[in-house]
């Protein structure tokens, strides 16, 4: 019995040791983020003397050209919420007619999306450019460097996994629910949006969240149709550019890397259940 | 029914009348902005035309509008670039357009350059290297968790925490730590990041600190999903943690390992944002009489290659290659894990 609680507590003390070494990175960037950059030059390692140096350094980042933090926020969240939204309702939509129509057509779009998984974003990314600058071109609608386009670069990148993951979850729910809704005299759309969007949620959530969290994150994407110093630029690429701006002012490089961290950290302290859940259903399914 | 008729036939003739008229302003170079919302709202009327016009195919009518926005921007974004970068490789394409066909003198080219092969080469060693290591420490991360813990729940949200930050904000975060922070920390040393070898290194422990605790997430869900009898019979048959471990466990979650495997090992060899900020290639080395960026990993490169060198159909090429040797790697592995799945 006591070498069982011996056990115990040495494998508390590891699991908590190994959390304190994981984390050591996230600490040295909050201490950094309150020190004046000759301080952080002779003692990374020290707490800070004057924490008020923090509020100093945040002031300076956030009101600089080159990262204007609230805009570069704003730029990311309009952009995650936007494709978010279209993304859930545009691959349920597709999902649900992919997997109720057993046709040759549908097989050969189902089997297109599940094979476009495999293309890596670096084999599309300059063609992609030359295409975009092309609808430009063509309709007089602005693409590159605009929201409208990375929204739709997004959709179209994003719909893939999100098909193959919703088919998946449609395969399961009983054809009876939609047929005793036929019968009713139901339209298909109102089928669809009244009675199976509702019984998407948990696997939409899942979308939401692995969707949500690769573009919220993305770099090459936006770096490339918003260009690094754009109008419009997400959180990745503001960092970037302000990093390029101020080499080695080392202060204010982690004070931007600590600011972008916020947001999702803030959000995975209230939805941390879930945002695994679904990370880890992701990629199992 | 009859009296939707009109309404959808007006409908249909404004939006056909629209997308002309944007059409033709577009053929004839007519200098206006007006003609893409113009289009687009013309397209959208006839849409709308077609959903309300009455006829007996309206369940297929709702299928192609329902699969229309998706597929739309799927075939605009990764269809039509992906079929075009395949062409544009065989081109002399300069991002904008191309004056001639070149056959495959840029796929020669691209074998024959030596920062290439050699990028090819670091980029494979780092993806078998990091799949070792994420894979361990996940799972060994992954026993820590499933095992009786006070704080579980606090444990497997720390060693989760990374993977939730974007890889160019920890690149830049760690780019600091191995510049300043392990300089002072061990005193007068040099930076990891001015030797090849050591830079190297340091990718490699930034991506697995990365990623190894999501990988250990979906070896928790696995080894939880593992029944609780089957685990009591063979303590009760007096089999040790060892043989539990060994014989039971690990076998029973063989699933699960060929998930996390194919996992790491695409995405490691897919590895961009972590590479671009601590090292950015850097530092040189020299090999033969070349010189050559230590550290340009093959997604680095081909980013390098076209926009920084601005070659454009070289950077294409070395993309397509790319894609093939990916697309072999998922195509073996899904094979692999079917036959093991016909197996059980």
């Amino acid at each position: 019995m006591r070498a069982q609680k011996r056990k115990r507590l040495i494998t508390e003390i590891v699991a908590f040791i190994i959390a304190i070494i994981v984390l050591i990175p996230f600490f040295l960037v909050i201490i950094n983020s309150a020190k004046s950059s000759a301080d952080i030059v002779t003692s990374p390692i020290a707490i800070p003397a004057n924490w008020g140096q923090m509020l100093e350094n945040m002031k300076n980042v956030i009101n600089n050209q080159n990262f204007s933090y609230w805009s570069s926020f704003g730029s990311s969240l309009i952009i995650t919420v936007v494709s978010l939204a279209l993304l859930t309702v545009t691959s349920s939509m597709a999902a649900w007619v992919l997997c109720r129509n057993k046709t040759r057509w549908s097989n050969f779009i189902f089997m297109m999306f599940v094979s476009a998984m495999v293309i890596p974003f670096q084999v599309v990314m300059l063609p992609l450019l030359s295409t975009f600058r092309g609808i430009s071109d063509f309709t007089g609608v602005q693409m590159l460097s605009s929201y409208k386009g990375i929204i739709f670069a997004y959709l179209g990148f994003g719909g893939a996994m999100s098909v193959f993951i919703l088919h998946g979850f449609i395969k399961n729910i009983p054809y009876e629910l939609e047929e005793a809704a036929l019968i009713d005299g139901c339209t298909p759309e109102r089928t669809f949006f009244n009675i199976i969007f509702p019984l998407l949620k948990p696997v939409q959530v899942t979308i939401l969240i692995l969707n949500g969290l690769w573009i919220w994150n993305d770099f090459l994407l936006p770096s490339l149709m918003l260009g690094l110093n754009g109008r419009i630029k997400t959180l990745p690429v503001a960092v970037t550019s302000f990093v390029g701006s101020y080499v080695k002012q080392w202060d204010l490089i982690l004070t931007a890397a600590f600011l972008a961290m916020i947001p999702i950290i803030i959000l995975f302290l209230f939805a941390q259940k879930q945002i695994i859940q679904g990370m880890v259903e992701g990629a199992i399914k | 029914m009859n009296k939707k008729k009109p309404a959808a036939i007006g409908l249909l003739a404004v939006g056909i009348a629209a997308a002309v008229a944007a059409l033709y302003m577009d053929i004839t170079k007519a200098d206006n902005n007006f003609r893409g919302p113009l289009l687009i709202i013309g397209l959208t009327l006839l849409i709308m035309g077609i959903y309300f016009f009455p006829t007996r195919k309206h369940r297929k009518i709702i299928n192609a509008l329902f699969l229309l926005p998706l597929v739309f921007t799927f075939a605009v974004t990764v269809l039509i670039p992906f079929a075009s970068g395949i062409f544009y490789s065989l081109t002399d394409w300069n991002g904008i357009d191309y004056t001639k066909f070149v056959g495959f003198s840029n796929y020669i080219t691209m074998f024959k350059s030596m920062d290439y092969l050699y990028s090819l080469l670091i980029t494979v060693i780092f993806t078998v290297i990091n799949m070792i290591f994420v894979n361990i420490f996940a799972f060994s991360l992954a026993l820590l968790c499933t095992s009786k813990l006070k704080l579980k729940g606090f444990y497997q949200a720390a060693y989760f925490l990374p993977n939730l930050i974007g890889g160019i904000v920890l690149g830049y975060v760690w780019q600091f730590i191995f510049n300043k922070v392990l300089t002072v920390a061990i005193a007068g040393s040099d930076s990891m990041l001015t030797d090849p070898n050591l830079a190297f290194v340091a990718i490699l422990i930034v991506s697995t600190w990365q990623y190894a605790g999501y990988i250990m997430m979906i070896y928790v869900t696995g080894l939880t999903g593992v029944p609780k009898d089957i685990l009591e019979a063979s303590n009760v048959d007096g089999a040790g943690a060892a043989t539990t471990l060994f014989k039971i466990k690990m076998p029973m979650i063989a699933n699960t390992f060929t998930v996390c495997i194919f996992l790491t090992l695409v995405n490691s060899f897919k590895q961009f944002d972590l590479n671009l900020a601590i090292t950015n290639g850097a530092p040189a080395r020299v090999l033969g009489d070349k010189i050559i960026q230590s550290t340009e990993f093959l997604a680095l490169n081909i980013y390098n290659t076209a926009i920084g060198k601005n070659k454009y159909a070289l950077g294409q090429t070395k993309a397509v290659v790319f894609f093939v040797i990916l697309a072999i790697i998922s195509l073996t592995q899904v094979s692999i894990s079917k036959k093991r799945e016909v197996e059980m």
